[in-house]
């Protein structure tokens, strides 16, 4: 018997493709966390339906490491004493939880853009709401890919 | 050239494109000659040439081009999704002709045996030293990566050799993909014992975010300022394992390309050049939205495009794979703007070409201690053995046939990649044919046991992979091959709805989604992967076999495909 | 796990008065999710860095409300319009109450 052939008789491995979210932080069949489920949380974040604008999330269009998706949100304000944006929050709606993180700005900030990086167990959108001084609600959303990759080439 | 319009450029662009070299196959040989390969009437101030995915190949090979090849979404009917007669209809190419040969995959045994072997760095050497003395000064020579990857002796010598070929070559800047799959200290050694630089706007460190090469660089040459901005394959840590550069961050990163060419512009540069790993589709998409690139030097997805596709005011070449192709563009530049250019895409036809001397000696004594091991005699092939296909290659087919057998699996699954040289019916499949096709740093056969559910999940993923209709998805690789396991494919539906009609061969009964099915497969991302190494195993499965036959592939039925893209 | 806590500050020198700066900041954490399993099958307990309250001169300019999807080694950033020169001073808390402090000074271009 050759050795290629004796070989497979003993190792039966786990496979990238099979195994590659086993000890993740975030394993997609673990995902609880829906479309609604996330939009009700940003509900409560925010205390208020939120009008679509003024957002824009910078993502890439596929995730090269589902453990950490850098993230940047912008939004558009003069970031004034009068006119300001005083929060942002971020929920994603294909994790365990929707939660992600929530942000407060002061008009010191100068411009209402921050960074984050984040878990995302599959496929998903990033959906943020931003309160502004004014008391009004815009929001904005974004997909990320999340493959299985390792075919390219 | 003042008198010259960009119109009249353009035109004659279109004209010496089209190589002249409309004999009869009888005549091909005499007809082809070195001189006849480097005519060119240099136009403007300055010559770019550039090769790209030459995937470490020293000497001459047979690559045959792809006769599927399907764009979809707003690269449909567009080169390079145009195969066998589309694309010699396009491009006003005639059939029987060495540059049809060279640009198709029909009829390619008998070509091939007529027209002889293509490439090889010392035709490669030969060509560019006779370019730098014509143009005394005005030449600048880019390499688009995957350059250190594809053959035996790169990976012995961990891509050692092809820094030792390129620095001899006198290339003036590179960028990257497979490099990296050396490993991130490896990178940075070789990178280190270039004599030019490694351009790479998109990679950053995953801390804060630091460059982790140069990202561009401005050169001097016919008296105009150049700017070169590199593009390192942004799906790199996806494509390719991503536990050997951990501490590594691609993308495509639009925003700061953007910021490059600003930063160029600014520093009042003539010629602003996207030396790209990008993939074709991608630089299209990214020529119609980043202003102020004069020309995108595309590469990764190894096509070979007669002409300069125009988007915009940006040029996007595309000069094949393996080194069958030097693509030579002369551009006249005014106030900063590309006024006029002329094009041609030589073909390496080796026997035309003398090999340069000096090359020649340093290839040999790369080859020299592996030469005997390399020349070994496995098996022989009654069949042609290809890789390139959206779907399959006869060669893959015979890497799913010894992945069944040698690893006793019920499917076979193969990684999707377009480099590997070609061998033609009735020749000898020696050890170097084995790892010109397998020649990886991650190269286990895995063998597992994988729910039909979770098989489709992965046609699927690799589907979109191929045919998402936004280029910005797309990863450039193939369709991942598949051996005992049949499907049909659409290919115009949407992600998770492609695949259909997964039959197992061995029984002839659907692929039962909760079943779990004995695979094997190799070039798995995951770090710790266990197996032996395909090399080995492909070897032992010739030997044992001593002949090979590869009947057409029949197990992929496709549709919603554009027929451009289809030569079968 | 507690020990190996090292918070990172990156802020560009000597801005101009009334120059707006990127702040980025990274500690490092491993952000135990609570989801996640160890090799005995095991839920690994969360411990996360929750919470990051950033002042400059003692005026707050910046805070964030962390949950577990935040990766590993937390990576903000985060602009600044900066009228004087003073001290920028950040702390993080997490699960266990502790908290950890960093400043960064910044002096105005002269």
């Amino acid at each position: 018997m050759s050795q290629a052939r004796s070989l497979n008789r003993r190792t039966v491995m786990l496979t990238s493709i099979a195994a590659a979210t086993a000890l993740s932080q975030f394993a997609a069949a673990t995902a609880s966390a829906t479309p609604d489920s996330a939009k009700e949380l940003l509900k409560t974040l925010a205390r208020g339906d939120a009008k679509e604008g003024k957002i824009a999330i910078r993502a890439p269009e596929i995730a090269e490491n589902g453990n950490t998706v850098p993230v940047t949100v912008t939004v558009e304000s003069p970031m004034t004493d009068k006119d300001h944006v005083k929060a942002i929050h971020v929920v994603a709606d294909g994790n365990p939880n929707p939660g992600v993180a929530s942000f407060q700005l002061t008009p010191l900030s100068g411009k209402a853009e921050v960074q984050l990086r984040v878990r995302m167990a599959s496929t998903q959108k990033i959906l943020v709401v931003a309160e502004m001084s004014d008391g009004s609600l815009w929001s904005g959303a974004r997909e990320v890919k999340v493959t299985i990759g390792g075919c390219g080439g | 050239m003042a008198m010259l319009t960009r119109r009249d450029l353009a035109s004659l662009g279109a004209a010496t494109a089209v190589l002249g070299l409309a004999s009869p196959r009888a005549f091909a040989q005499q007809r082809i000659t070195q001189a006849e390969l480097l005519k060119f009437d240099a136009v403007g101030q300055v010559t770019l040439l550039h090769f790209t995915d030459i995937h470490a190949q020293l000497v001459p090979l047979h690559f045959r081009e792809p006769s599927v090849n399907i764009g979809v979404g707003e690269s449909t009917g567009l080169p390079p999704h145009l195969v066998g007669k589309h694309l010699l209809a396009a491009y006003g190419l005639k059939a029987d002709t060495p540059e049809a040969h060279a640009l198709t995959g029909g009829d390619f045994a008998a070509l091939a045996k007529s027209y002889g072997k293509i490439g090889g760095l010392d035709r490669m050497a030969t060509l560019v030293k006779a370019i730098r003395a014509e143009r005394q000064g005005k030449m600048l020579l880019l390499d688009g990566g995957d350059t250190w990857q594809g053959s035996y002796t790169s990976l012995k010598s961990g891509g050692e050799d092809m820094v030792e070929a390129m620095n001899a070559l006198g290339v003036d800047a590179m960028t990257g993909h497979w490099e990296f799959t050396y490993g991130a200290d490896r990178v940075k050694t070789l990178a280190a014992k270039l004599k030019f630089p490694f351009l790479a706007s998109n990679i950053k460190d995953t801390g804060f975010g630091d460059p982790v090469f140069e990202p561009d660089m401005v050169v001097e040459r016919g008296g105009l300022s150049i700017g070169v901005i590199g593009q390192a394959f942004p799906y790199t840590p996806v494509a390719n394992p991503r536990w050997m550069i951990p501490d590594w961050s691609f993308g495509i990163e639009e925003e700061r390309i953007r910021a490059r060419v600003a930063a160029l512009r600014e520093k009042k540069v003539d010629l602003v050049v996207l030396l790209s790993h990008n993939g074709f589709d991608v630089d299209r998409k990214l020529a119609a939205r980043v202003e102020g690139i004069d020309v995108i030097l595309t590469g990764h997805t190894h096509d070979a495009i007669p002409r300069p596709v125009q988007v915009g005011e940006t040029l996007l070449i595309a000069p094949g794979s393996h080194g069958k192709f030097l693509a030579r563009l002369d551009l006249e530049v005014k106030d900063r703007r590309v006024a006029g250019w002329r094009f041609k895409l030589i073909p390496l036809f080796a026997d035309a070409i003398a090999p340069d001397p000096d090359m020649a000696a340093l290839i040999g004594r790369i080859r020299a201690p592996h030469v005997a091991f390399l020349s070994k005699e496995l098996a022989r092939t009654e069949s042609l053995l290809y890789r390139r296909g959206n779907f399959n290659g006869t060669f893959d087919d015979l890497i799913c046939e010894a992945l069944l057998q040698e690893r006793d699996a019920e499917i076979a699954l193969s990684p999707g990649f377009r480099w590997g040289a070609t061998v033609l019916p009735g020749q000898p499949i020696t050890v170097e044919d084995v790892y010109n096709q397998t020649a990886i740093t991650y190269p286990a056969v895995y063998r597992v046991g994988m729910k039909g559910s979770h098989l489709k999940t992965v046609l699927e993923d690799v589907a979109d992979n191929l045919f998402n209709p936004d280029p910005y998805y797309q990863q450039g690789g193939d369709m991942v091959r598949v051996g005992g396991l049949s499907y049909a494919i659409d290919v115009s539906r949407p992600m998770g709805q492609r695949i259909s009609d997964m039959t197992l061969l061995r029984t002839g009964k659907p692929v039962d989604p909760d079943r779990e099915y004995a695979v094997a497969g190799w070039a798995s991302v995951n770090e710790g992967t266990q197996g032996p190494p395909v090399y080995d195993l492909l070897t032992k499965y010739l030997t044992d076999r001593k002949s090979v036959r590869i009947e057409e592939n029949r197990q992929v039925r496709v549709s919603g495909a554009d027929p451009r893209g289809l030569d079968i | 796990m507690a020990d190996d806590i090292k918070p990172r500050i990156r802020v560009p020198q000597n801005p101009k008065k009334g120059e707006v700066i990127e702040i980025k900041t990274l500690i490092t954490h491993p952000m135990e999710s609570g989801q996640r399993k160890d090799a005995a099958g095991q839920t690994v307990p969360r411990s996360i860095v929750n919470a990051l309250n950033v002042t400059y001169n003692g005026k707050p300019v910046f805070a964030a409300k962390l949950e577990p999807a935040i990766s590993a080694n937390p990576y903000m950033s985060f602009f600044l319009r900066v009228e004087e020169s003073g001290t920028l001073a950040f702390e993080w808390k997490d699960d266990e109450g502790k908290s950890h402090k960093s400043e960064q000074k910044i002096t105005l271009a002269a």
